[in-house]
């Protein structure tokens, strides 16, 4: 039986490049339906009533929310090739413990870098390198934060890649000055298909920023 | 080989509480060491590091942290008997997905009700009004958020049943008048003996909250 997969994305989501990712990982064929989130599509607010959020799986007609969870979901659905999470359950909750980590921290931060001013932005900026060089330090040596291959943490975490410019350019530092490594892992990340395939240019993103500064009046 | 397993905790704290109803329905042994968070012991900071939180399980050594990635761990490594999460996959996203919305809403909605000023108080009930609304439309009219058994959602909700009288004495609010269901379901919860003999007594809650937070 054909299975039926669409995504429901905005392309600058680095939460729906994750699933990108994965359903590329896996060699699922689906199809992708942009989202415009100032005028969301009913089938967005009939499939997550509760969040009205992208990425949004659609399977077999039934909805898979929360970027993490869906990416969880495909590992455990085509479970034949790429595994994206470890099979031993304490290397499993240490995976989890670090995409957790990823999803609580990284994205708030890298917010508030490009959409605040003076104080605010310079206590961004502060806690921005502190979250970064806490992720570096996990990495260590690893060629991947999933140790010899990219996994679910490298996942949820290289989609940020595409922002680096953006953090860039108003945190007024360098990644690969700051952060080494991570720039290094990133670089060996982007060598996998399914990575170079998904993620936006930087400069792409980068005006797609200074565009909602303009809209939400944060310039 | 014996497994040694301790859990790092704090009395009162509702994500604790998770970890102690799952080594419970598992039927696992474990040292259990309360930690006062307003004094870090060294085990936890060595163990924790990163947050610097309870709970921490530490199994033969090696720690896990954060409440519902502690539960998936033991659901995984003592799969022997109750299971905690769905086999099914779609079912299994659900459960994650209410899990994560318990996590995402509930702590924060309920901690606004005192912590908030006079003229936010309104906003605040609103928003704790809404989230409960929410997981009560959810439950319907089954037995548990899990279906007919007791599951992952209902544990990484039920915990919060330990500050209802908290909520209702802060938000001016009857929890059984606003969500019939939900408090049915609790009670139903409440006879599990994993349950019952972890819930703290809410008295004892919104007292120690009281002390805790100054709001005497």
């Amino acid at each position: 039986m054909a299975d039926e997969v669409v995504l429901l994305d905005f392309w600058p989501s680095m939460f729906g490049m994750r699933v990108r990712i994965a359903l590329a990982e896996k060699g699922i064929k689906y199809q992708y339906k942009e989202e415009d989130l100032r005028h969301k599509s009913e089938l967005l607010l009939k499939m997550n009533p509760v969040h009205k959020q992208i990425p949004l799986l659609i399977h077999n007609g039934k909805p898979v929310c929360e970027s993490l969870i869906i990416v969880q979901y495909i590992d455990e659905v085509w479970n034949h090739k790429s595994p994206l999470l470890p099979s031993d359950p304490y290397q499993r909750a240490h995976a989890r413990f670090w995409a957790d980590f990823v999803d609580r921290k990284v994205y708030g931060v890298g917010r508030k870098l490009w959409a605040t001013k003076g104080e605010e932005q310079e206590a961004a900026k502060k806690e921005f390198l502190e979250i970064y060089k806490t992720l570096e330090s996990e990495l260590g040596e690893k060629p991947y934060f999933g140790g010899e291959t990219f996994g679910f943490v490298d996942l949820s975490f290289v989609t940020f890649y595409s922002w680096f410019y953006v953090y860039e350019n108003f945190g007024k530092f360098s990644m690969e000055a700051e952060f080494p490594q991570i720039v290094a892992w990133v670089k060996r990340c982007m060598q996998k298909e399914s990575i170079a395939n998904t993620l936006p240019d930087q400069k792409k993103i980068y005006e797609f920023v200074l565009e909602l500064k303009k809209i939400f009046g944060l310039e | 080989m014996g497994d040694e397993v301790v859990l790092l905790d704090f009395w009162p704290s509702v994500f604790g509480m998770r970890v102690r109803i799952a080594l419970a329905e598992k039927g696992i042994e474990y040292e259990y060491k309360d930690d006062n968070l307003r004094n870090k012991s060294d085990l936890l900071l060595k163990m924790n590091p990163v947050h610097k939180k309870v709970p921490v399980l530490i199994h033969n050594g090696k720690p896990v942290c954060e409440s519902l990635i502690i539960v998936q761990y033991i659901d995984e490594v003592w799969k022997d008997k109750s299971p905690l999460l769905p086999s099914d996959p779609h079912q299994r996203a659900h459960a994650r997905f209410w899990a994560d919305f318990v996590d995402q809403k509930v702590y924060a909605v309920g901690r606004k009700l005192w912590e908030t000023k006079r003229e936010e108080q309104e906003a605040a009930n609103k928003d704790f009004l809404e989230t409960f609304k929410t997981l009560e439309t959810e439950l319907g009219e089954k037995p548990y958020f899990g279906g007919e058994t007791f599951g992952f959602v209902d544990i990484s909700l039920i915990t919060f049943y330990s500050r209802f009288y908290l909520y209702e004495r802060f938000g001016k609010l009857s929890m059984e008048a606003e969500f019939p269901k939900i408090v049915a379901w609790a009670k139903r919860c409440l006879q599990k003996e994993s349950v019952a003999n972890t819930l703290p007594d809410q008295k004892k809650i919104y007292e120690f909250h009281m002390k805790w937070f100054g709001l005497e």
